[in-house]
């Protein structure tokens, strides 16, 4: 992947913004409560929500609820006004629709969709409930909806990883993206075992997995807001709350102890591994292979590799570290590349790094 | 003797978030339960939803003390411990006694508490913790000086995250839910600001899944997070009595608490210059659980290698050489003689976070 070093984002990206900006110009506001299983709250967080909202003088409406309904749920629907689902019958299987029509006609200014994950009988106007309330949203209904990490499309194959079952029904993350807020709901998964009504147990193991996966997901959703944040403020962000660790590899450096520790502490700290190299014109057959191979590991291991193109070596590493956002910085060190008076380039990137730390790795077969 | 109790932990990433809401609302079903569960020490901030949370709980009087000319109130611990409920609800975790008190520190008056056998329910933001004062300070600008060390925080039983988009709890700044009306405002344009709260809010998400990983691998770590020999990860920090080995402490304590590598900390001595400097950051490390170590010697860098070498470390944390006069740069930098000395390790060199 090519990349950017003068610390604009690319066009793709602002093309990206601009449409995001004017869809939401006119589209209501998306407010997603996340949850890692069900029975953590997130309904009851949801209703709570409209409850309150319809208390300060919004106009709330409830477009769809589960077929399970606990009593502290029970008690606040009795307050709030309902479109209730179209329930049909398809090959054998019960559907709840979302009455659309009665929605459009109604246009509150808030409605609550619980079981966004639901999917619609087949000939409906969209296969998915998501899809139904995308179409909510576009017409200026603001959207109170819950999801749980099991129906977010891209973290199926890891919620099957830890429970060993897959959801038929899904959400794509890139629609908890749009989301102008998104609310994680936690609880300690002893407190969901309490609950179950039928006395079996839960594995606390499998619970524990899941509720960090939604809170991996969540702090993965509001760092890209962050980021929107700062951008669209001209605020040239320095900082990341997720470690961010930039392997530089040249074509003598120990590139698989440097991919190997670098992968090591990406997964550590649920971080961002990233590679680069400083393009050099003057490169010998020899290197320009070592350097290849390099690149070839780190691409085999799943890193972003990035070319910087910058005669300066110490400048161009410096500009991407900072423009990434770089919290640890993995380099190469030599004993023969100091000059006598000059400081070598490694010590210059010492001195001039702001806000990473710098690790070192000697290269190998030097005394 | 009794059983430890059990310590959990309401985690925020501001005021106002509704962490001392929810830990009520908990107590309150619970106490309907039958729970024999009592509120130790609360921090009404004049809110009246939360105050309204309390009612049919009964509370523990606070102790009153003066303390140059002010009266100052904290929590009873000893007629907590002499009611001993079941459960004890401590707001605000991460406070600082008024000087006279017992113990420095609220959480300090917890651990008493849970030693005896009851379980604390307690609230704190994420900020709060040591590891990420450098950080929040770099990303927010307010440098927080009630901290807690994050093995306290590591030991509770629960960490439970409340959340609140930022947006939700600014809409409650403006509504004077959280503070009186001026206050607020001035809060709505300093730290309350978007980006500090969607900063601090990730911090929280991401501090929680960590804390319900460490949680998880009571069992061994699967074998591609082992460095590739199969060696357990020690960590050993280079302390010197500059300013910035404070930076360096946090920074080193928290990349081995992610690697769940031993920390160590030394201090090469090669005069007694500088001792009180050093001693302080000495026992700043120990606080955090980070075992020190004095050493003499004339050739620092030797002296930390062979130390190292000799503990089985496999990474070397440092702080960032002092610029040398043009005549010593033929001589190498001390980073620069711990690297060639100690090329079966890691050399991290640390940089001061600035803004």
């Amino acid at each position: 992947m090519p990349s950017r070093v003068d610390g604009r984002p690319d066009p793709e990206e602002l093309l990206r913004r601009v449409q995001a900006d004017e869809r939401r110009e006119s589209r209501g506001r998306l407010k997603i409560f996340l949850g890692y299983a069900s029975r953590v709250g997130k309904s009851f967080r949801m209703y709570d929500e409209g409850r309150r909202r319809k208390q300060r003088g919004q106009d709330v409406l409830v477009g769809a609820v589960q077929s399970k309904i606990t009593p502290d749920i029970q008690e606040i629907l009795a307050s709030l006004e309902t479109v209730p689902t179209i329930s049909t019958r398809h090959a054998g299987r019960d559907y709840e629709l979302m009455d659309l029509t009665a929605l459009f006609r109604r246009h509150p200014e808030v409605c609550l969709v619980d079981g966004l994950a639901y999917d619609n009988p087949p000939g409906s106007r969209n296969p998915q409930r998501w899809q139904d309330v995308r179409e909510l949203l576009d017409r200026g209904i603001g959207i109170l909806t819950a999801v749980n990490v099991q129906h977010i499309r891209e973290q199926q194959d890891k919620v099957e990883r830890i429970t060993g079952k897959r959801s038929p029904y899904s959400v794509p993350e890139e629609f908890l993206r749009e989301a102008e807020e998104i609310e994680i709901v936690d609880a300690p998964p002893e407190a969901l075992m309490d609950r179950l009504p039928d006395g079996s147990m839960p594995d606390s193991r499998r619970l524990a997995e899941l509720r960090e996966l939604a809170l991996l997901l969540a702090a993965d959703v509001v760092e890209r807001q962050l980021q929107d944040y700062l951008d669209s403020h001209g605020v040239a962000a320095v900082w990341s709350a997720q470690e961010r660790i930039l392997v530089c590899l040249t074509p003598k450096s120990n590139a698989t102890a440097m991919l190997r520790s670098g992968q090591r502490n990406a997964a550590r700290f649920h971080g961002a591994l990233l590679v680069a190299y400083v393009q050099q014109d003057n490169l010998g057959p020899k290197d320009r292979e070592q350097l290849e191979s390099h690149l070839a590991l780190a691409r085999e291991l799943g890193a972003e590799v990035h070319c910087l193109r910058n005669s300066d070596f110490v400048q161009a590493i410096l500009d991407f570290a900072r423009e990434q956002r770089v919290t640890q910085l993995f380099v190469g060190h030599s004993f023969r590349d100091r000059g006598l008076l000059w400081r070598g380039p490694i010590d210059r990137l010492i001195d001039a790094a702001e806000n990473f730390d710098v690790r070192l790795f000697p290269h190998p077969g030097e005394p | 003797m009794s059983h430890k109790g059990k310590l959990k932990i309401y985690l925020g990433y501001a005021a106002g978030v509704g962490k001392t809401f929810r830990m009520l609302e908990e107590a309150v079903a619970m106490r309907q339960k039958g729970v024999d569960i009592v509120i130790a020490y609360f921090e009404p901030h004049g809110r009246k939803e939360t105050i309204a949370k309390t009612e049919g709980l009964e509370s523990i009087p606070r102790r009153s003390l003066t303390y140059a000319g002010t009266a100052f109130e904290e929590m009873d611990t000893d007629a907590v411990l002499h009611r001993k409920p079941a459960v004890a609800l401590v707001d605000e975790f991460a406070h600082t006694n008024v000087p006279g008190s017992k113990r420095l520190k609220r959480w300090q008056d917890v651990h008493v508490l849970v030693e005896a056998g009851i379980d604390v329910w307690t609230t704190m933001n994420v900020q709060h913790l040591e590891s990420l004062n450098d950080q929040v300070w770099h990303s927010t600008g307010v440098r927080v000086r009630e901290t807690v060390p994050d093995w306290v925080v590591d030991e509770a039983d629960e960490v439970v995250l409340v959340d609140l988009t930022p947006r939700a709890l600014r809409n409650r700044l403006e509504r004077g839910v959280v503070y009186p009306s001026e206050k607020a405002q001035r809060a709505l344009d300093n730290f309350f600001t978007e980006g500090n709260l969607t900063a601090l809010r990730e911090l929280a998400m991401r501090h929680t899944a960590h804390e319900v990983e460490e949680r998880l691998e009571a069992d061994p770590s699967p074998v591609g997070m082992r460095p590739p020999d199969g060696r357990k990860e020690r960590l050993l920090i280079c302390l010197t009595g500059s300013p910035s080995s404070a930076v360096l402490i946090r920074r080193g304590k928290r990349v081995a608490d992610y690697l769940q590598a031993d920390c160590l900390a030394i201090h090469v001595s090669s005069s007694p210059r500088g001792r009180e400097d050093v001693e302080r950051h000495m026992s700043f490390a120990r606080n955090l659980r980070i075992a020190t170590h004095v050493l003499e010697g004339s050739d620092v860098a030797r002296t930390i290698a062979e130390f190292a070498r000799a503990q089985g470390v496999t990474q070397i944390f440092m702080g960032r050489s002092l610029p040398r006069q043009w005549w010593r740069r033929f001589s190498e930098t001390i980073v620069q003689q711990v690297v060639r000395q100690s090329r079966d390790m890691q050399v991290t060199v640390v940089a001061e976070r600035r803004r």
